[in-house]
This record gives structure tokens, C-alpha cells and sequence, in this order.
């Protein structure tokens, strides 16, 4: 679904990721570890195709597609779906118009009928449950004076709605307390499928208690430095990233001599 | 000869004219006041971009300009058709439709009548209300030290009249529709407004101008509107006038005690436009709203200037300003709040907020505290702003194109002020009118 390729990418003339590999398989789970300053959230923000970040080299196929030719609007339409790490305030922009207009782009793309406002509704009343959020979200600005666990159940929300192929999570769980964590990973759990795939970029390993990945890779200085199972986020909780970070300089070293 | 005497005999011609069909009326208590307007315009002469409340506004292409007052009236039959859609749609509104300045019944609506709202011309209202009109017109705008209102008062002649007595309440909003008809060629005219909110009255008018044609023209309007103790006016500008159109407008309120009085003013049009919007709050308790929005783009000049003159304690003014500039065009704002010595507890707040479409738009923009009283609180901020990448990214991830994701938050930006409408069908107008723009952007 996903194959990441010798991605190196530059922010303010400054190299951030050197030279990422990675590949995301239908129906499974990926998990992004690693420590603050690593390329986690560039990583996410590259994929969603931030304008700022230059791809100096490398590529990224996404359903046998070339993502970095795509304009960010259009890598939605194909069913890439990124969960902000800090979701942006819009004051004045109404959610529901917001959304909607987002899901009849989407669906127009497709070549799909515009969805109407009732059956709109309809669907929003639905998923606004799976994120446990009152209805008079809906008449609100985009995340205009929102908790930080109501922009990241907002994220989730969004998400129910679009239904992507592909999510990535930018660390949606950090500064949430236990419960808001628990609704954003069950609201997670149940739009998986085997259809799509779920890339979840995070500093800790407490989010996978609850969403079980099924494979855990450690970033670490621009690249993945370990891949490995969900005991590997255990690990990583137990000893932390120093371990990876000696590691990965005695790799350096080794290549380098 | 300098520009300025020649505008000056301009001008004093033109009065000349003017006078010579007054038929017999010449000498009335109005036309009293229209000379004496007349002479302090000539005293004065146009403000220049040394006079420090014009320095952004160069007025010269008005100065230069031979406008004669209008004499072109149109087939209303054909103008009917023209200005309904610049009309409202509720038969319970009264409307007033002015062409080129004159009061033309053949085109209004009368609406629905009620007991103590009085709606006239103001010609007709010199004839059947003259004690209204001697003790309220000119006495609140002073023509002796602001040309455009000189020159206004010197040529008044009709404009919209707008009485509502004691206790009455008339939530349904009066429209008066101003159009210039650009065919009748380099022309002037000088509506003049006349709104009286007596005590404990509750009154929403609407001024609309409009400009039909093609062609140079000046509208030089003043309203002059009395919030009367405990009285309640909304007003509202809708200001459409055509793209080589000048308008030059003074709006002078006064309020007395325990009055709110709410102004929404919306620039879309004109060449070269410049408002004034001057509050004197005389009284205790009272509460005074200024909101604005303009839409330059283009060429086009937009100068918004207000002033509100807190004379009195415990009293309340609120004012938000935005703007959204595009191509060449410039914005000016000067918000003066001036706090007299007596005016304890003043609570006062303004905000003028800008949007930059386009590097070669520019705003001026500038706030003044003039603050003579110890115990006040008075806040002021402005921005000036390009949209916020950010949120347009953040559309575009949703899969949004980025063109709509654009429009919808420039949309947002005017919304803050559209949603401030109370007249549902001028606020969906207004909204309209903003996406119109935003189109024609695109398009």
C-alpha cells in the first residue's frame, strides 16, 4: 500500500529525514517510535504533502502511485488521511460545512453523488458517537477554542467520516489523559479493516496497549534504525531510546569505517 | 487659476444655478443654512494630503472633476427591473428609492404603516414636518469644518427622512435606496439623511448605494441620526456604487442617555471611497456598535474613518473593522476614540483586521486613544495578515481543493461581520456579495 523509498527531506535548508525506508502492507498496523527531534512529525507531514518540506531524494508509492507528484488535496481523495499532531484552529469555518464540503470533494473525485445535508447529518450524528463528542460540536469553528483531547477526538472524527485507506497518526495521544486516549484508540480500532492500514507515529509506547501494532520501527536521526514486533515497543518503554541511539551511532560508525 | 479657486467657482456656479430654481423659496430657514454652507466651503476648500485626517486619501481627482448636480431621470419602467434585485423582498419593509438624488415614489414601496414611524422624503418632509426638520437637519454635522458636509449642506435638497416617535418600536428595517444612474454623465449628488429615534424608540434603517451604468459620478451623502434617551437604532451601509464612481460619505450620530445605536457598514464598490462615521455619545449608560467590512480590489481606494466621542460616563463602545485587500488596491482605517474628561468607566474596544490578498495591496491602518478621563479601560489592536497557511493546508488534507479552501477561509474572515447582520435578507445578500467577489477572484 505503502512503500517509502531512500526518503530524504529538508526543512528551512536543514536535512531531517536521510534516508527512510519503509513499506505498510493492506489491513496491517504500523507503529513510528521514536525520540523528540528524530523526523517522526516530518515523516507525517511529508506524507499528507506539506508544502513547506522539500523531497530532496527518495520516493514514496502509495497504491502504486507516485505521492510526492500529488497535491495534498489529492492524496485525500486517494484515501490518505493524516490525524494532526496539533489540528489547526479556523475560526468562522463551521465543522459540518467544513466536513462536508471535504467528503463531496472527496466523493466527487471518486465520481461518486454529493452527499446531501440530511444524509450528512445522518452519518455525523453516527460517527460523533464512536468519538464520544456532543452534537453541538458540529455547529462550532474547526477546533476554535477545543480542549486538546477534543482536537484529537475532532481528528478521529474526521477520520470516521472520510473513511481512508491509509491513516496516519501524529502522535494523537500525547497530552491526553487516560479516558480521552482509550476513546481515540477505540474509535481507531473500530474503522479498522482489512482494507486499510493505520500508521501511528508516537513518543510512547501507552497508546499500543491499546492499539496493537504489527510491526514497531524506531526513527532515530532521520532513519528507521529497528524494526521489529510490538515486544519491541516494550522494550523501548523499559530502557528508552539510549540503547537505539548507541546502537545506531555504532552502525554509523561501522559504515563509516 | 490654482485648482482650488477653480473648483471653488465650480462649485459657486453650480449653487448659483441652484438656486435659480428654488422658485420663490429662496429665502427659507434651509436655504439660510445651504448659504452659509456654502461659504464655509469655499472657506475650506477639499482637503488635501496635508490635512492629517486626509493624508492617506488623495481626493484631487474629485477636486479636479466637473460634476454637475444631476438633471438625467430615466425611464423608471426600465429601472424598475434594474434595482429589484438591490431591493428586499419583505412587503412589510418600507423602501425609498432615490435617483441620482431625487425621491422617486413611482419606484418605492410604502410598506406596511404604522403608528408614530414616520418615512418621507426629505423635500416632502421640509413641506409637512417642518419643525423636525428645523430643530434636528444640520444641527448634528457641522458643515463649518468638514468640506464633503459644506458642500452636502450646501446643495440639500432630498435624502430620506426617518421619524419615529416616543415609545414606538419598528423592528421591521426602512430602506433607503440610493442609485446613481452613471448615464447622466459627470454628475453630483448630495443625499441627505435624516433619522430621528425619539425616547425610548427602537428603529433599523438601511441605506443602500448603488450605481447603474457605466460612467464617473460623486455621491456626497450625509445621515445625520439621533439616538434619543433609551432608544434603540440599528443601521446599515450597503455601499455598491459602479467602479469609476467617488463616494464621499459623513454619517454624524448622536446619542443620548441609556441609547444604543449598532452601524454595520459594508464597502464593496466605487473607485474612490471614503466614510466617516462620527458617534457622540452624550449621554450615561449608553452603548455604541461599529462594525465594518470592505472588499477592495483592483485600483480601488477604501478609506474608513470613525470617530467615538465618549462625552459621558458608564458608557459602552464596541467596534470591529475588517478588511480584505486585493490586486492594487489600498485600504485606509483611522479609528479615534476620544474620552472626555467626564467620561468615567468608559469601556471601550476596537479591532480593525486586515487581509492581503495580493503583495501589491496595502492598508494603512490606524488607531487613536484620546483619553482625558482616570478610570476607563480602552483597548485597541490591528492586524494585518495574509490567510493562514496553516488552515489552508489543513483544508487541503481533508481534501479540499486549494482554491475553495481559500474562498472558504476568506469567507470565514467577512463572516465574523456578516453574521453580525440581524436583517436575514441582508445578511444572505452580504454573503453573497463576498462570494461574488471571491469568484470573480478565481474566475
Amino acid at each position: 500500500m505503502l512503500e517509502i523509498r531512500n526518503l530524504h527531506v529538508e526543512v528551512e535548508g536543514k536535512e531531517i529525514l536521510k534516508g527512510l525506508n519503509l513499506q505498510v502492507g493492506v489491513g496491517e498496523i504500523h507503529a513510528i517510535m521514536g525520540p523528540n527531534g528524530s523526523g517522526k512529525s516530518t515523516l507525517a507531514q511529508v506524507l499528507a504533502g506539506r508544502p513547506e518540506y522539500t523531497v530532496t531524494a527518495g520516493e514514496v508509492r502509495y497504491l502504486g502511485k507516485d505521492l510526492l507528484e500529488m497535491s495534498p488535496e489529492d492524496r485525500a481523495r486517494e484515501g490518505l488521511f493524516l490525524a494532526f499532531q496539533y489540528p489547526v484552529e479556523i475560526p468562522g469555518v463551521n465543522s459540518s460545512y467544513f466536513l462536508r464540503t471535504a467528503l463531496n470533494e472527496i466523493r466527487a473525485y471518486r465520481g461518486l453523488e454529493k452527499t446531501g445535508a440530511t444524509d450528512f447529518l445522518r452519518l455525523a450524528k453516527e460517527k460523533l458517537k464512536l468519538v464520544e463528542m456532543d452534537e453541538a460540536f458540529l455547529s462550532r469553528s474547526i477546533n476554535e477554542g477545543f480542549s486538546g483531547g477534543e482536537k484529537k477526538r475532532n481528528e478521529i472524527f474526521q477520520m470516521a467520516i472520510l473513511e481512508p485507506k491509509l491513516a496516519v497518526l501524529d502522535e494523537t495521544d500525547s497530552g491526553l489523559d487516560i479516558d480521552a486516549l482509550k476513546i481515540v484508540a477505540n474509535g481507531v480500532n473500530k474503522l479498522r479493516s482489512k482494507e486499510n492500514a493505520v500508521v501511528v507515529v508516537t513518543h510512547y509506547q501507552r497508546l499500543l496497549n491499546y492499539i496493537v501494532p504489527d510491526f514497531v520501527h524506531v526513527l532515530f536521526d532521520g532513519r528507521i534504525v529497528k524494526s521489529g514486533g510490538k515486544e519491541l515497543a516494550l522494550h523501548l518503554e523499559e530502557y528508552g531510546y539510549d540503547w537505539v541511539k548507541e546502537d545506531s551511532w555504532q552502525n554509523t560508525d561501522a559504515v563509516a569505517a | 487659476m490654482s485648482q482650488a479657486e477653480n473648483y471653488i467657482d465650480w462649485y459657486s456656479a453650480q449653487f448659483e444655478l441652484f438656486q435659480k430654481n428654488l422658485n420663490g423659496k429662496a429665502g427659507s430657514p434651509i436655504n439660510q443654512i445651504r448659504q452659509k454652507a456654502l461659504a464655509s466651503f469655499s472657506e475650506l476648500g477639499f482637503p488635501t494630503l496635508r490635512d492629517e485626517e486626509w493624508r492617506h486619501t488623495d481626493i484631487s481627482p474629485i477636486a479636479a472633476g466637473h460634476f454637475k448636480l444631476a438633471q438625467f431621470r430615466p425611464a423608471f419602467d426600465a429601472l424598475r427591473k434594474e434595482i429589484r434585485s438591490f431591493t428586499y423582498g419583505d412587503p412589510q419593509m418600507h423602501q425609498l428609492v432615490f435617483i441620482n438624488g431625487k425621491y422617486v415614489p413611482e419606484l418605492s414601496a410604502a410598506g406596511e404603516m404604522t403608528a408614530g414611524v414616520t418615512v418621507s422624503s426629505l423635500a416632502q418632509a421640509v413641506e409637512n414636518q417642518p419643525r423636525l426638520i428645523e430643530k434636528y437637519l444640520a444641527q448634528y454635522a457641522r458643515y463649518a469644518s468638514h468640506p464633503f458636509i459644506a458642500l452636502n449642506t450646501a446643495f440639500i435638497e432630498d435624502g430620506g427622512v426617518v421619524h419615529i416617535s416616543r415609545g414606538t418600536i419598528r423592528t421591521t428595517p426602512i430602506h433607503l435606496l440610493f442609485v446613481a444612474h452613471a448615464d447622466a454623465g459627470d454628475f453630483v449628488s448630495h443625499p441627505r439623511t435624516l433619522i430621528v429615534a425619539e425616547e425610548s424608540s427602537q428603529a433599523s434603517v438601511i441605506e443602500s448605494y448603488i450605481g447603474l451604468g457605466k460612467g464617473s459620478y460623486l455621491t456626497n451623502p450625509v445621515t445625520e441620526i439621533v439616538v434619543a434617551d433609551n432608544a434603540v437604532v440599528d443601521h446599515y451601509k450597503v455601499q455598491r456604487e459602479s467602479e469609476e464612481a467617488y463616494h464621499v460619505a459623513v454619517q454624524q450620530i448622536y446619542q443620548g442617555r441609556n441609547s444604543s445605536f449598532t452601524s454595520l457598514s459594508l464597502s464593496f464598490g466605487g473607485a474612490l471611497v471614503r466614510n466617516d462615521i462620527n458617534a457622540v455619545i452624550d449621554g450615561e449608560g449608553s452603548e455604541c456598535i461599529l462594525n465594518g467590512l470592505y472588499l477592495a480590489s483592483g485600483q480601488q481606494h477604501m478609506d474608513n474613518h470613525t470617530l467615538i466621542d465618549h462625552a459621558q460616563p458608564y458608557c459602552q463602545s464596541r467596534e470591529l473593522y475588517k478588511g480584505i485587500l486585493d490586486d492594487q488596491s489600498r485600504g485606509v482605517f483611522s479609528g479615534k476614540i476620544h474620552v472626555r474628561k467626564p467620561a468615567q468607566k468608559t469601556d471601550a474596544i476596537q479591532s480593525n483586521k486586515n487581509l492581503v490578498l495580493s503583495e501589491n495591496a496595502r492598508i494603512d491602518t490606524k488607531p487613536q486613544l484620546e483619553i482625558f478621563a482616570d478610570d476607563v479601560r480602552c483597548t485597541h489592536g490591528g492586524t494585518v495578515g495574509q490567510l493562514d497557511p496553516n488552515g489552508i493546508f489543513y483544508l487541503r488534507t481533508r481534501g479540499i481543493s486549494e482554491e475553495n479552501a481559500r474562498k472558504i477561509m476568506v469567507q470565514a474572515f467577512a463572516g465574523d461581520v456578516t453574521n453580525r447582520i440581524k436583517v436575514t435578507e441582508l445578511r444572505e445578500q452580504a454573503e453573497a456579495l463576498v462570494n461574488d467577489r471571491l469568484a470573480r477572484r478565481t474566475a
